[in-house]
């Protein structure tokens, strides 16, 4: 098989069947809906298993039970159904339930409406359910990206028994392009076996029990620092991040997922331009990449962010900035894109004639 | 001396933190007791519900999975797609089941899911200290109806088994009580039956037991049985709502 051309909803799909997930429960909701009906149609043909729940807090609590009983397990949806997942989310953190949730992100607040925004970001890298936690947060651009993205977040959520997140938006889900299965990029893992799954006790000694219930406030607190140990494991190799023309760059874009391509675009007009205009993609949202930034810092003049939304990701990248230079925003809420001209003309006067 | 009596297989050594006259403990002997007579002890997985039953996963010898507030049958589920050669039942109480949990319990039961519920209906939210249940009864006193609940306010007391024994995926439902040795035996019996319909792969099978909580009842174990027997009995009539098994023991 060479390369096809796909939505990107349904080379996601088709990415996670490859990497072996066999179980998926979701409920519909637009821009997501290609990866339900996809998976509607694909599971059967692999032996695999496709539900439909009655919401997504059903849905995210059956992933929570395939997950605890071993399963490779996956669903999708958009920030509303996202909104409902919250709970579950939180319980699959706290009981380190490997699964992996795809959030194809629409406009809001509210039912807002279906076009790919990015105003999810807080939602997916901050929390978003109750409690200390973290989330492996995943933002591809592409939808080669996204089919090498959702692979590796498998393993990802395997290796460190935590949910990993696919942060699209509906304009990455709809678009179609070609991808190459064959040349999937990911990293080689030692990912451990499920010996902690619930797979009824067998022959075992022990029981397994999945559970995020410790009554005792210092063995909780013991058990919250093993989180940390594990997220801070995470942030030292899960950081990933694409940098382009920053050595030289006066004035460096930041952005990620969709609106990173037309960033680079701009960036691209810019130079020929004759300024100087690097590019920073953050691909892990969580942990989010504090390098590019730390390696510019002192030569570039500023930052410009750009965000189709009013600014989320813009307060981890002043935070990496450490306000040691000025970090400039730029975006656009509900589902409208950023406009390539006003980028051009921000970039224009940041740096101030200087080229 | 030959051994007349030994405590389950199927319950670890833990001892239950359950109030003194809660019937959980009773329950809990008697899905323990099922699970081992139908030797299914080494492939069982049980889900905790949020309510007293919340520990239930340091009791039952088996895997346990603990699920958020209501979830448990959205939680089986996932288990039961995995793995549908083992044994799974939820746990869990009218709170938990009837109320914040409805349509986890109303759809696993329309899906016909292959797994066996244990439902303790006690009239009230025991763990957070008695506030109204569902299926608190028209005039009774919890925390939250301190003047007695009114059907004006808060409508009229849901009967789970009747209304799931509507659905064509349910293959057994059956409503006991165990307020007195009969009465458990029976319980017994209905247990192994809901256990059976998941071994016959007959589809969803639901247990709704009346159980007391004398804490939150401000009652005596014997008032709080003798309580189930004059009040909630009357409402929540015992029997049979829905039979599919092939050969009933
Ligand atoms: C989302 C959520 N809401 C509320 C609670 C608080 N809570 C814990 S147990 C419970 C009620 C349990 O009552 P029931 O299911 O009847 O079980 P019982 O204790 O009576 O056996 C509530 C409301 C919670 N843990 N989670
Ligand atoms: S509060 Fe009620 S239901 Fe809970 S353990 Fe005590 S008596 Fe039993
Ligand atoms: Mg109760």
């Amino acid at each position: 098989m060479a390369k096809v051309l796909m939505k990107g909803n349904e080379a996601l799909a088709e990415a996670a069947i490859q990497a072996g997930c066999r179980h998926y429960f979701g409920y519909p909701i637009t821009p997501q809906n290609e990866v339900t009906a996809y998976m509607a149609k694909r599971m059967p043909e692999v032996g695999g298993v496709f539900l439909q729940a009655e919401s997504e807090v059903s849905a995210i609590n059956m992933v929570y039970g395939a997950g605890g009983a071993g399963a490779r397990v996956m669903t999708s949806t958009s920030s509303p159904g996202l909104s409902l997942m919250q709970e579950g989310i939180s319980y699959l953190a706290g009981a380190q339930v490997p699964c992996v949730i795809v959030n194809i992100m629409r406009g809001g607040p509210g039912l807002g409406d279906i076009q790919g925004a990015q105003g999810d970001y807080f939602q997916s890298t901050k929390g978003g359910g109750h409690g200390d936690y973290r989330l492996i947060v995943l933002a591809p651009s592409t939808i080669q990206e996204m089919a090498d993205l959702v692979q590796e977040a498998f393993d990802i959520a395997d290796e460190y028994r935590n949910p990993v997140v696919i942060l699209g938006d509906g304009m990455l889900g709809q678009m179609m392009e070609p991808v190459d299965f064959e040349n999937i990029q990911k990293r080689k893992r030692d990912i451990p076996e499920k010996t902690w799954a619930t797979t009824g006790r067998g022959n075992r000694e022990h029981r397994n029990i999945i559970n995020s219930l410790y009554i005792d406030p210092p063995v909780l607190e013991k058990y919250n620092y093993q989180l940390f140990e594990k997220y801070a494991k995470a942030e030292k190799n899960e950081v990933r991040y694409e940098m382009i023309n920053c050595e030289d760059a006066d004035v460096i874009l930041v952005a990620y997922g969709t609106i990173a391509r037309v960033a680079k675009n701009v960036m691209n007009i810019a130079r020929r331009e004759g300024y100087k205009v690097g590019l920073i993609r953050p691909i892990s949202l969580w942990p989010f990449p504090k390098e590019p930034f730390e390696k510019t810092v002192n030569t570039a003049k500023a930052y410009l962010t750009v965000e189709m939304s009013m600014g989320q990701m813009v307060e981890d990248v002043k935070l990496a900035v450490q306000f040691k230079k000025p970090v400039y925003f730029y975006g656009r809420p509900g589902g409208m894109i950023p406009e390539p001209s006003v980028m051009l003309e921000q970039i224009r006067k940041i740096a101030g004639g200087v080229k | 001396m030959a051994v007349v009596f030994q405590k389950t297989k199927g319950l670890t050594d833990t001892p239950f933190h359950y109030c003194p006259g809660c019937t959980h403990g009773i329950i809990h002997r008697l899905v323990a007791e099922v699970m081992e007579e139908l030797d299914v002890l080494d492939k069982a997985i049980g889900v905790a519900p949020v309510g007293c039953a919340v520990f239930a996963y340091d009791y039952f010898s088996c895997d346990m999975q603990e699920a958020a507030h209501g979830r448990a049958p959205a939680v089986a589920t996932g288990i039961k797609r995995v793995h549908p050669d083992k044994i799974v039942f939820t746990y869990q109480g009218d709170g938990d089941l009837a109320a914040i949990g409805t349509a986890e319990i109303v759809h696993a039961a329309a899906r016909g899911e292959n797994i066996t519920v244990i439902f303790v209906n006690n009239a009230n939210y025991g763990m957070t200290g008695g506030q109204m249940a569902p299926t608190t009864l028209i005039g009774q006193e919890t925390l939250t109806t301190p003047y007695g609940r009114k059907a004006e306010v808060n409508g009229y007391p849901i009967r789970m088994s009747e209304m799931l024994s509507t659905l064509e995926g349910v293959a057994y439902i059956e409503r006991v009580a165990v307020y007195d040795v009969k009465h458990v035996m029976q319980a017994k019996k209905a247990i192994k039956n809901a256990f059976l319909a998941q071994i016959q792969k007959k589809g969803f099978a639901m247990v709704e037991v009346l159980s007391s909580c004398p804490t939150n009842w401000g009652m005596t174990p014997v008032e709080a049985l003798n309580w189930i027997k004059d009040h909630m009995e009357p409402y929540y009539p015992l029997g049979v709502y829905k039979n599919t098994l092939e050969e009933v023991k």
